[in-house]
């Protein structure tokens, strides 16, 4: 966190000199460890196992927070009688399907739901990545459920969880992980200690968490524990994600994500939402309970934002409009498919991929297999300049003068020269002023993509087919204004709040979305952000003049609440759990939830309220079912339904690792994503033979000193001089093993390409043992490319893409590679060595094509 | 300036005449550096901003001085950042103002080995042709069974994690209409 | 009056240097334990003042690439790896298969490295004896051995690390002998009592920078003239913080009060020490020191040569009064070139 994100630490370090305990979690030591009280060094892809560690200790010892758990938890929930677990079945679910590579996840159910609710059909939900949709909301399960309050019945949620977690103890996750058992149990104490009425305890990752085959199962894990120790919902708890980008978080609120509409909604699929009715009731899922019940307004009001006019209630507002999923239509595929000439144009907007996504070499490919390429970017970056400079034209893979790829550089606006919001990693919105106008050819995105709609539709005005109908019904009359017809962010804002259409009037919060056509809403999570007709966003009201919740300062979503599921910051009956842990709690003379933030829940349902028999939605929810969102209410130590490689986390190998899964017979996750395409390939893991031709392990992440891939870095000399060359930070006991110097060079070779850097030898590195075996792994940044001040090979070319069956998110955090001492060779003496490893890894398939100077024309 | 007033501003002069007969402070301060104020206090404006690189969300203050950005600096009033700014937030300055910004269109030919110059309107119009011919040649109706598709699988997009709110709202309003589905950002990376 | 200006021993130097009603002396209180290496300061620094580039060039002294304060970088954040316990902390590789560990091995290789900062006499290569001392701590004993990093048979002994940051700067010292010889009042005592180079009279004959006890003065080259810290003295007058601590994230960089600053920097000691961090000091706060004391002082976790400052700074004017001569200015520029090469491979 130190090195990714310093400002943000500065919270930690407050923390700690209110006498707080800092553990860090990280294969190599970092900046943070550096002040953390507590380094664990951990072997790259096993933190489910470490966490599960913990879940383990928490549920052997008996530390969950028993009355937050029953509570608030699903721990009560008696799951169906056809469920067997990994332990059963050496590391698959039931339901297992060995031909799709998926899982029926009808035994998953909670009991009595087994024919109504989970994916019959996963593979077809992984293609489209169905897991996204539900980071607004809950996922589809009946409202009324079975429970022991016991916890006793074998069946019921907590005993399940036992039952899963029973091997992960303290031995086996220094086994798994290299984790030293007395620091896993240092670890244990000081995360359980800080749990109950008095105390929480903080989980914060990165998002490199999200870069793994099992990325959204760690996620999960640490959910799980939170849950436990009662750390959901109330100050100083949480599990806080450090998101990258300036606004990664608004670009998937409103996505720019093939699977999802604004608001999380889902794009539609050609066989699963058929109709507007099947899609709404889809998303909505009749009978459960809680707040995405208002689904079929927030479809019917982002239909109108769309298709204004056209879009009324007799054609379902223009819902036929909308384009159909098939499958997977995620950024690796479609790059492979541009290898293979099915892409004619590609956009990319302030975006790298040339050096930023897994596979350099395949993204490389991708585009010189296009007819045309718009880049739109502040700086000359490599993914513009891939077919004059790169690693491929170095190897004569890319030849200029066949390469047919017709290249646009579009120069962007910096974030100072136009207005608009970003949403950072809490959820919250900042407007930005406008300091002064781009220079000379710059615009930005509103501008461009405003002007290109515009002259689209005016290229397309006099067509009468059926398939340009979506393009001139579009509401695309937006106010402009300056030299250039800036358009107004402003107005876009206010369409993404929402407005009656009658009056212009803002809205205030989504429920008061209509399902009739009457109101227009843009992204119903965000309504609110102009409630009044005020730009809630712009709020700059100074942290000296209002408390530390800091409510007038911008605004978050959903309804401006700072902390998600506040309503757990009181104890069942409404009380704070403790004076030092106050935040939202139930007034009884006033009848209402008040607090510090705005209270996430009805705000005068009472905390005894019980819904009536059959009750579903929002009147479904209990006066103590605290998470709201959720299909009955409950935040989920089991998911019945929703993710696709189990309802429980369990530890799977990397789909590169160089040692068997200590704990099942299963190696790597069953359901991970696989591409088959000559391109792509996995190095060899156990039980498979060859695994001696990657012996190591190499991770990537950031440096303080850099920014992704650079883009905004290395183009930046105050920045570049700080973190001048590529290097590979070494232990010394592998830099003595490789006879590697310190400020030497090494390369390294994966089944895709060889790459080289600058050695640092250095203490912050460790050998792991693991089972009486050493295994060693090396760490690099990727912030490096071929343009800019300072320039280095990308360690982003050595991965193959694997992905995560939940959110198609590559698995490039950790893979394997063998390591030599010296500069790489280059031109063909390159490609050769890295054949040499495939042959003597036994990777099949030759190199894919190079160029395809004509492509075939897609059958359209 | 008077005789009088040049002689009193010569160090010299006050340093012999005032507080600081040895020279070292008040007496050896240049014209300049007595005159020398923090150009924030000079800007023309000030724009209340936020950091462009990762999603902590510091406060920024923009100073504008002749149309140039002069100093980028902390908020101090961001309950988030309290003012402070990391390595990459502190060089904002250098990044919107840097050198090696490309400002101008550029363009390349296919099988060409070189940029060429092209102006951005008619960059704007060629790509608004090749938008509509992608999805002329590979527009998608409905599928074999007469399901319908309404797409084109032959144009893609990625990125919007560094871009506002408001854009990624056009884009993915734009593309949805125009039946582009493969719009994809960092969040999937 | 000449009788009452002194070159030693305590005193507030802003009314000593004539100014009649100065506000309180101003300086930096660096506090290294909660430093995190980010190094926005750096770039703060260079964003608000301008200063150029100092190299492209990778040193291999820890995350450390600036190397050193020069003219070109008037904030230098120090990295330190030592196989050393911090504090009350637990040991980072306890129980992982460690053999000897490489920390001053990788120093003496970097210290070796010399990088043109455009500056003179920026950051020749320093001493590698001395920084295999300065990463292995006090207990260090003697040069690496003669195996290259990594490649000794020692026992499994590597558990204890600790990587020490330390953002340098100019020490705006009590007695600043850069000032007392600058023949050209370009270097003068501000109000605030800090001391800065007056870029318009500044001539580049280069006295100050043998005479400054810390290495920190130094001149640009093509340019000649002598560059440092101002504590953004342009700011200060505008009632604003300096850059580099207004940006700082975790407060390391403390700026304010002199008087206030030293009252803080000893309850932050004595917490430390209160909390099992034995080895917290404080360096530069006392007006009794060889210079005066500093007007910007730090909290180390280390002896200073650790982090390359020197242990007992000694303003190299106080006996300018007898010395007042070609010849000791001469010895003077040998003895700082001597300290500026100790600061250069200093991490």
């Amino acid at each position: 966190m130190a090195e990714a994100h310093p400002v943000g630490f500065q919270w930690v370090m407050e923390a700690k000199l209110r006498g707080a305990k800092v553990f860090h979690v990280d294969p190599r030591f970092t900046r943070t460890s550096a002040l953390a009280d507590t380094y664990l060094p951990i072997r790259a892809g096993t933190d489910i196992a470490l966490l599960g560690g913990i879940v383990h200790y928490i549920l052997d010892n008996q530390l969950d927070f028993r009355e937050y758990v029953l509570a608030y938890t699903n721990a009560a929930t008696i799951v169906s009688e056809e469920f067997a677990d990994t332990e059963d079945l050496d590391g698959f679910f039931s339901g297992y399907d060995p031909g799709t590579e998926a899982y029926n996840q009808r035994s998953w159910q909670y009991a009595g739901q087994e024919d109504t609710t989970g994916y019959r059909a996963a593979h077809e939900e992984r293609d489209v990545a169905a897991g996204l949709r539900h980071e607004s909301h809950g996922i589809p399960v009946g409202g009324q459920v079975q429970r022991d309050e016991t916890l006793q019945h074998p069946r019921c949620v907590y005993q399940l969880l036992r039952r899963h977690f029973a091997r992960y103890t303290p031995e086996m996750v220094e086994r798994t992980c290299g984790i030293p058992r007395e620091k896993f149990l240092e670890l244990a104490r000081a995360w359980t200690e800080n749990s109950g009425r008095e105390r929480t305890g903080v989980l914060i990752y990165s998002v490199g968490w999200t870069q793994h085959s099992v990325g959204v199962q760690y996620i999960r894990t640490g959910a799980i524990i939170q849950l436990l120790l009662g750390n959901m919902g109330r100050p100083g708890g949480g599990v806080l994600a450090l998101r990258g980008h300036a606004s990664i978080q608004g670009s998937t609120d409103i996505p720019t994500l093939f699977n999802l509409l604004p608001g999380y909604l889902p794009m539609p699929h050609c066989t699963h939402h058929t109709t507007f009715t099947d899609w709404v009731d889809a998303i909505r899922h009749p009978g459960q309970k809680g707040f995405w019940s208002g689904a079929r307004a927030f479809g019917a009001s982002l239909l109108k934002a769309y298709w204004g006019d056209a879009a009324t209630p007799e054609n379902d507002f223009c819902y036929g409009y909308l384009p159909r999923m098939t499958g997977d239509h995620g950024t690796y595929q479609t790059v492979l498919n541009m290898i293979d000439g099915k892409v004619k144009g590609y956009f990319l907007l302030g975006q790298n991929p040339a050096v930023g996504s897994a596979h350099g070499k395949a993204q490389r490919l991708g585009m010189a297999n296009l007819d045309w390429l718009v880049v739109r970017d502040l700086f000359m970056i490599e993914s513009a300049t891939f077919w004059q400079n790169s690693p491929e034209v170095e190897t004569g893979e890319i030849v200029p003068e066949e390469c047919r790829t017709e290249v646009f550089f579009i120069p962007a606006a910096s974030h100072v020269e136009k207005e608009g919001t970003f949403t950072q990693t809490q959820r919250l919105l900042q407007w930005r002023e406008k300091a002064l106008d781009p220079p000379a050819d710059a615009r930005s995105e509103l501008w461009f993509f405003f002007h290109l709609g515009r002259i689209i539709r005016e290229k397309l005005a006099a067509s009468d087919r059926h398939r340009d109908r979506p393009v001139l019904d579009l509401a695309w009359d937006y106010p402009t204004h300056g030299e250039h017809a800036e358009p107004s962010a402003e107005a876009v804002l206010k369409e993404i709040n929402g407005y009656e259409v009658a009056t212009g009037r803002p809205l205030s919060a989504f429920t008061e979305a209509k399902d009739d056509g009457s109101t227009v809403v843009g992204c119903w999570i965000y309504t609110g952000v102009y409630a009044d007709g005020v730009n809630q966003a712009a709020r700059r009201k100074s942290r000296h003049d209002q408390d530390w919740v800091a409510a007038e300062w911008g605004w978050a979503w959903p309804a401006n609440r700072r902390i998600l599921y506040n309503r757990a910051s009181a104890d069942p009956d409404g009380r704070p759990w403790s004076e030092r842990k106050k935040y939202v709690w139930w007034d009884a003379d006033r009848a209402e939830w008040t607090g510090y933030d705005v209270p996430d829940f009805e705000k005068t349902k009472p905390p005894t309220y019980r819904p009536p028999e059959g009750a579903s939605g929002v009147q479904g929810l209990a006066g103590d079912d605290a998470f709201i969102m959720q299909g009955d209410g409950k935040g989920w130590l089991y998911v019945p339904s929703g993710l696709q490689d189990g309802p429980m986390p369990t530890h799977y190998e990397p789909a590169e690792s160089p040692i068997r899964n200590p704990l099942y017979g299963q190696q790597a996750n069953p359901t991970r994503k696989v591409y088959g395409h000559p391109v792509n390939s996995v190095n060899p893991s156990p039980p498979q033979s060859h695994t001696d031709v990657f012996p190591y392990v190499f991770t990537v992440s950031r440096l303080t000193e850099h920014h992704t891939a650079g883009g905004m870095s290395r183009m930046v000399s105050r920045l570049a001089e700080l973190q001048p060359e590529m290097f590979v930070e070494v232990s010394p006991e592998l830099a003595g093993e490789l006879g590697l110097d310190h400020l030497g060079w090494a390369h390294l070779i994966s089944g895709r390409a060889a790459i080289e850097a600058r050695v640092l030898v250095t203490d912050r590195l460790t050998p792991l043992r693991l089972d009486g075996r050493v295994v060693h792994q090396v760490w690099l940044p990727y912030h490096f490319g071929r343009e800019g001040i300072v320039t280095g090979d990308s360690v982003n070319d050595l991965f193959g893409i694997t992905l995560d069956p939940n959110v198609l998110i590559q698995e490039s955090k950790v893979g394997t590679c063998d390591i030599r001492p010296g500069r790489r060779p280059t031109g063909a003496a390159l490609l050769a060595l890295v054949d040499d490893y495939r042959r003597r890894a036994g990777l099949t398939g030759g190199r894919p094509p190079i160029v395809t100077t004509d492509a075939p024309e897609r059958e359209g | 300036m008077g005789v009088k007033t040049f002689i009193q501003g010569w160090p010299v002069y006050r340093q012999l005449t005032g507080t600081d007969p040895l020279g070292r402070g008040a007496a050896a301060q240049s014209a300049r550096s007595a005159a020398l104020t923090a150009r924030t206090e000079t800007a023309d404006h000030m724009a209340r901003s936020v950091c462009p690189y990762c999603a902590v969300g510091c406060g920024q203050r923009v100073f504008v001085k002749d149309g140039q950005v002069t100093q980028i600096e902390g908020d101090p009033d961001s309950p988030i950042s309290r003012g402070r700014l990391c390595p990459k937030g502190s060089a904002s300055k250098n990044l919107v103002t840097s050198p090696l910004r490309q400002t101008t269109v550029r363009y390349r030919r296919p099988y060409a080995t070189e940029w060429e110059d092209l102006d951005l309107d008619t960059a704007l119009d060629m790509i608004a042709d090749r938008v509509i011919a992608a999805r002329e040649a590979t527009w998608e109706d409905a599928d074999e069974d007469g399901r319908p598709l309404n797409r084109t699988l032959g144009i893609a997009s990625l990125g919007g994690a560094t871009l506002d709110n408001e854009e990624n709202y056009l884009i993915k309003k734009l593309f949805t209409a125009l039946g582009a589905l493969q719009i994809e950002n960092q969040a999937r990376i | 009056m000449i009788e009452a200006n002194s070159l030693s021993g305590p005193l507030d130097p802003a009314p000593e240097a004539g100014w009649v009603d100065a506000p309180p002396r101003l300086g930096f209180f660096t506090d290294t334990s909660v430093c995190i290496g980010c190094k926005a300061c750096e770039v703060a620094c260079k964003e608000w003042n301008g200063v150029p580039d100092s190299g492209f060039d990778l040193l291999g002294m820890s995350y450390d690439n600036t190397g050193a304060l020069t003219a070109n970088s008037w904030r230098h954040v120090a990295f330190v790896e030592q196989p050393r316990p911090a504090g009350h902390r637990t040991a980072p590789f306890a129980g992982n298969p460690t053999g000897e560990a490489v920390s001053p091995a990788s120093a003496a290789v970097a210290a070796g490295t010399a990088a043109d900062t455009g500056t003179t006499p920026g950051m020749p290569a320093g001493q590698p004896a001395a920084a295999a001392r300065m990463a292995g701590g006090p207990e260090f004993l003697g040069m690496p051995g003669a195996q290259p990093p990594g490649r000794g048979t020692g026992p499994e002994s590597r558990t204890d690390f600790r990587w020490l940051m330390m953002s340098d700067v100019c020490k705006h010292c009590t007695h600043a002998a850069c000032l007392d010889v600058c023949p050209t009042g370009s270097l003068f005592r501000t109000e605030f009592g800090t001391v800065v180079v007056q870029e318009d009279i500044c001539n580049g004959c280069g006295y100050c920078i043998s005479a400054c006890p810390y290495g920190v003065i130094d001149q640009r080259k093509g340019d000649g003239r002598a560059w440092k810290c101002t504590l953004c003295y342009d700011r200060l007058g505008a009632g604003q913080t300096p850059a580099c601590a207004q940006a700082c994230p975790t407060e390391s960089i403390q700026f304010g009060p002199v008087d206030e600053l030293r009252e803080r920097a000893a309850q932050r000691v004595a917490a430390l020490h209160e909390r099992g961090v034995p080895e917290a000091r404080l360096y530069g706060h006392d007006p009794t020191d060889g210079v005066g004391g500093d007007g910007a002082f730090f909290l180390l976790l280390d002896e200073p040569e650790v982090y390359g400052l020197p242990p007992d700074p000694v303003v190299t004017t106080r006996d300018l009064p007898k010395m007042w001569k070609r010849a000791g200015l001469a010895a003077l520029a040998m003895a700082a070139a001597a300290v500026a090469a100790f600061v250069g491979g200093s991490s």
